[in-house]
């Protein structure tokens, strides 16, 4: 390594750095690639009609996509609504008792759910809530989404709160306030910056998510805000349009990629946004 | 010891919880103490058994065929619904081939990711561009990818394909391989990126003050002491390629035998339940079950093995420290 | 601004769980769900939208290919199945109780193609299965020029693509096949679900199969008439049992279909007899119990899924025309009446 030509090493560090500044600009050419060929294609398509329409029968032209939009919404809803109170609270309790079995069994479980594939996750949800409902519905896909929002959130409230200085606990607790009151009132609080950012960027995960969606929620090309029946959403009617052979709907499909990209986006800078400006400061 | 000592008017906030509180009782402290932590740990316990409800039930349904075809499931090439014969290798195949394609495909441009945004460029514009982006490219849906490779990808591939002189078919592994390459290099870049920047700066600066070069700190010190967390990124990027669903199903060309070549369509242990799974009776969706434990064990042991790779490696790091 | 946060939040959820609790019970619009074969899914659309506009009933029908259908009807989790494929004696002892199956239209499954310049060509039985077989790998191949003369067939690798879900149609294609040819009857047969040759392409449904060839030069897959005419791509007219080269068309197909049907309306129509029958015919039928209190059924459900399937076979039939599949003939819609009639609900039948 030392002496010798140094010439030639400095032109292999130049080179090098050539390479890498290369090598990693050449990975974000796919991702302009996609982002263009979206935004081309999907803003010709995006009109009053398409938002808020619904899809007309198959090769009849028009129609649009409202029912996948209200759909998606409503499925982030639903599985919010189930995931939360369960993964703030497990996220409290690991974040409090940072030893122990349950602890790391738990912490173990959440690892595991994180990467369990979202197919196996809607086959679960198939057997435990289509079969014995004798239906497809949209509390099927909520409970799918659910599942997979639920590590994210464990996770990111655990960090968060593990982050908050341990004094100030100590200090409401020095004054008698109850625990139960400390945690919800003076520790959550101040990590709510935190927990916020994780359930958005946990939102935004399952936004794009279809496989758990498959045989759960099925699709609906009617309108429809029952929970006990089939629902569409964005990403099914972006498959089912993509694998279809009508220009229209190819067209369809990269209308409902770009609001899917842009409420993806929205949701992660919202989350960076709220994780910077709420932050609270020790 | 007086509650209210200070004058009023200017209690600050964290003491007004205090206010028109009835002293509790020590034995209510308890108890209510008790409770919350009862409902906490409850909480948490929800989610194990979540878990082993999950492995239990997919053990309970693909019973039927673990019991017709038991651990020869893995050896067996045939996978015909009408005789009723169920082997997984060619899903396995399929599987690990377009996985560790698109691994090896993805590697130079994570790395590169990871070295660019840990050594050379730690903050700035540009740092805070490729690190956008990478998120970005991170938050595109899987479906999106797939439409994407639809219409941009495949006819490229067709294309290769023609001037080769294989079939042209457009979709298959090589294809699919692509899209999860493209799919997969945020995972291993990020991971990579934190421990680069792990790395001790007394070790850099004791090389740089022996003369060495950028290029060779990052080759022989920065690279070899943060081996194993971008192997273990690595190890997360493979999972996330390996449970990956629908860009892999509307682009592998949908075949339920062995591929031959890198050209060849051909199914994943993903993409075979997604396609094959609303029309599955009997011992057919037992078999898919199956091929649905096999992959969720799959995942599991590699997601492991990756994050506490990780996880050690940033508190051996801390310890270091400190 | 955490009472704020968990006022919103819970506000929210008071609004959310009236809209979605609510709404079951004051749900005027009954919606009834089917999934199944994407053979007759067009028209099955148009048919839903006219249905939905004249009597405010949502029918929500998921293209899953007929397996798929079978399948969620014998687990129950759909009012009503399509299916192209009449179901097997196994599928319907699985079933557990009587289901019935009534015909709603006559289609036609065509061999479309995506060649330069978009030929008409002509198809013996021989030259399809070499095709499917792997057999035949080029264009140029002499089994398919000694049927097209007129055609510069060029020197292109032939991909084919079949149904990688179970389908109707391939099972209609696939009897076709099995009859008018030895090759085929011996080493694929017939079925919803085949084992094609390695290494060729399946898609998911008619759409996908109709999306994939049209995407890739020198492809050719099988679907139903209306796929290929709505998006302009060529389809092949094929030889009959009688020797002549038939185009697939809504008089062809109905040609093929002047035979005795069963009370069951179990009937094949492939390989027809008929002079000027196109030979890839079929029926599609929906297919139900016909017990309907079963699960949490409940009777208005029943009345409803009798009603529309009433007004398929009888005022619904104009609709299937104009999308060029074949209407049911007075026969076949009387024996469907039939069928429906034996309906019941507890025993008590469902339409007077």
């Amino acid at each position: 390594m030392i002496g010798g030509d140094v010439r030639g090493r400095l032109i292999k560090d130049i080179f090098f750095k050539g390479i890498v500044c290369l090598f990693a600009f050449l990975s974000l050419l796919p991702l302009f690639l996609i982002l263009y060929y979206i935004t081309k294609n999907g803003i010709m398509v995006i009109d009053w009609d398409f938002l808020f329409n619904l899809p007309r029968p198959i090769g009849e032209a028009g129609g649009g996509v409202w029912n996948a939009i209200v759909g998606t919404l409503m499925l982030i809803v639903l599985s919010s609504v189930i995931s939360i109170p369960f993964g703030i609270t497990a996220g409290i309790y690991l974040s409090e008792n940072k030893a122990g079995k349950l602890s790391n069994t738990i912490r173990l479980s959440v690892i595991v759910l994180q990467g369990t594939p979202s197919i196996v996750i809607g086959i679960i949800a198939y057997l435990w809530i289509v079969a014995p409902l004798q239906t497809f519905s949209a509390l099927a896909g909520g409970v799918a989404l659910s599942i997979m929002m639920l590590p994210v959130i464990v996770k990111t409230t655990e960090e968060t709160l593990k982050l908050i200085p341990y004094h100030l606990k100590e200090a409401s607790l020095a004054l008698g306030v109850p625990y139960y009151k400390t945690i919800l009132k003076v520790i959550l609080p101040s990590g709510l910056s935190g927990i916020l950012t994780g359930i958005l960027l946990s939102v935004a995960r399952i936004t794009g998510e279809t496989a758990p969606l498959l045989f759960t929620a099925f699709g609906n090309q009617f309108m429809n805000i029952n929970i006990f029946k089939p629902i569409d959403s964005l990403p099914y009617r972006i498959f089912y349009y993509a694998m279809s052979p009508y220009p229209e709907w190819h067209s369809f499909a990269w209308g409902a990629s770009f609001i899917l990209v842009v409420l993806t986006l929205a949701l992660n800078l919202i989350a960076r946004g709220i994780s910077a400006k709420w932050k609270t400061r020790f | 010891m007086q509650r209210d000592g200070a004058v009023p008017g200017t209690v600050p906030n964290a003491f007004r919880i205090m206010d028109n509180q009835t002293r509790p009782e020590p034995g209510n402290t308890d108890r209510s103490e008790k409770r919350f932590n009862y409902i906490l740990a409850f909480s948490g316990s929800c989610i194990v058994v979540l878990l082993a409800a999950i492995l239990v039930t997919l053990f309970i349904t693909a019973l039927p065929s673990i019991k017709e075809f038991g651990l020869f499931f893995f050896a067996g090439k045939v996978w015909d619904a009408t005789t009723e014969t169920f082997g997984a290798l060619p899903f396995l195949v399929g599987t690990l081939l377009s996985s560790f394609l698109a691994l090896i495909i993805s590697i130079p441009f994570s790395l590169a990711i990871s070295v660019f945004l840990g050594e050379y460029f730690k903050e700035g514009a540009v740092s805070t561009f490729l690190r956008s982006s990478v998120e970005v490219l991170a938050g595109i849906p899987s479906v999106i990818y797939g439409l994407w490779g639809l219409f941009l990808l495949m006819p490229a591939v067709r294309l290769i394909e023609m001037k080769i002189g294989v079939a042209p078919h457009g979709v298959g592994i090589l294809t699919s391989s692509l899209i999860l390459a493209i799919m997969i290099i945020p995972f291993s870049a990020s991971i990579g990126r934190e421990v680069i920047t792990l790395v001790p700066g007394d070790l850099k600066e004791a090389a740089y003050s022996l003369g060495a070069t950028r290029f060779e700190v990052i080759r022989s010190i920065v690279i070899p002491y943060a081996r194993s967390g971008i192997i273990a990124g690595i190890l997360l990027a493979l999972g996330r390629a390996i449970g990956e669903t629908m860009a892999v199903t509307m682009l592998i060309g949908n075949s339920n035998f062995l591929p031959t070549s890198i050209f060849s369509p051909a199914n994943t242990m993903a993409s075979v339940i997604a396609n094959e799974f609303a029309e599955a009776t009997g011992i057919t969706a037992a078999s898919l079950i199956y091929v649905a434990l096999v992959l969720f064990f799959v995942t599991m042991v590699v997601n492991i093995v990756g994050t506490y790779v990780i996880q050690k490696l940033s508190i051996e790091s801390s310890k270091e420290v400190s | 601004m955490f009472a704020m946060f968990s006022k919103g939040v819970t506000l929210m959820a008071v609004v959310f769980a009236l809209v979605c609790f609510a709404t079951p019970a004051s749900s005027s619009d009954m919606e009834l769900l089917g999934a199944g074969a994407t053979f007759p899914q067009p028209l099955y659309s148009k048919m839903f939208d006219a249905y939905n506009q004249q009597y405010k009933v949502k029918i929500n029908y998921q293209g899953i290919g007929s397996g798929g259908g079978i399948n969620q009807l014998v687990r129950k989790t759909v009012d009503f199945g399509g299916t192209d494929a009449f179901m097997t004696a196994k599928e319907l002892e699985t079933a557990g109780a009587p289901v019935l199956h009534i015909p709603t239209c006559l289609g036609a499954v065509v061999v479309t193609y995506n060649l330069p310049g978009n030929p008409k060509l002509n198809f013996t039985p021989d030259a399809i299965a070499g095709i499917f077989l792997g057999a035949i790998k080029k264009w140029n191949d002499p089994k398919i020029v000694s049927a097209n003369p007129d055609v510069k067939l060029p020197d292109m690798p032939i991909v084919a693509v079949h149904r990688a879900d179970g389908s109707g149609t391939t099972y209609i294609f696939s009897e076709y096949l099995t009859k008018a040819s030895k090759e085929w009857k011996e080493t694929i047969g017939t079925g919803k679900s085949l084992k094609w040759p390695a290494g060729q392409i399946g898609q998911k449904g008619n759409p996908g199969v109709a999306g994939y060839v049209k995407q890739t030069p020198g492809a050719v897959g099988y679907v139903e008439l209306l796929y290929a005419t709505q998006n302009k791509m060529p389809y092949g007219n094929v030889r009959n049992k009688a020797g002549k080269f038939i185009e697939p068309s809504l008089k062809a197909v109905s040609a093929a279909a002047n035979v005795e049907i069963p009370d069951d309306t179990n009937v094949s129509l492939t390989d027809t007899e008929a002079a000027a029958g196109y030979p890839i015919s079929g029926f599609t039928w929906l297919i139900f119990y016909k017990e309907q209190s079963y699960g949490r059924k409940a009777k208005d459900r029943a009345e409803a899924l009798a009603k529309l399937l009433n007004w398929m076979v009888g005022d619904g039939q104009k609709y299937v025309e104009p999308l060029q599949y074949a209407p049911l003939s007075k026969e076949a819609a009387a024996k469907a009446n039939k069928l429906i009639r034996s309906m019941t609900y507890n025993g008590t039948p469902l339409v007077k």
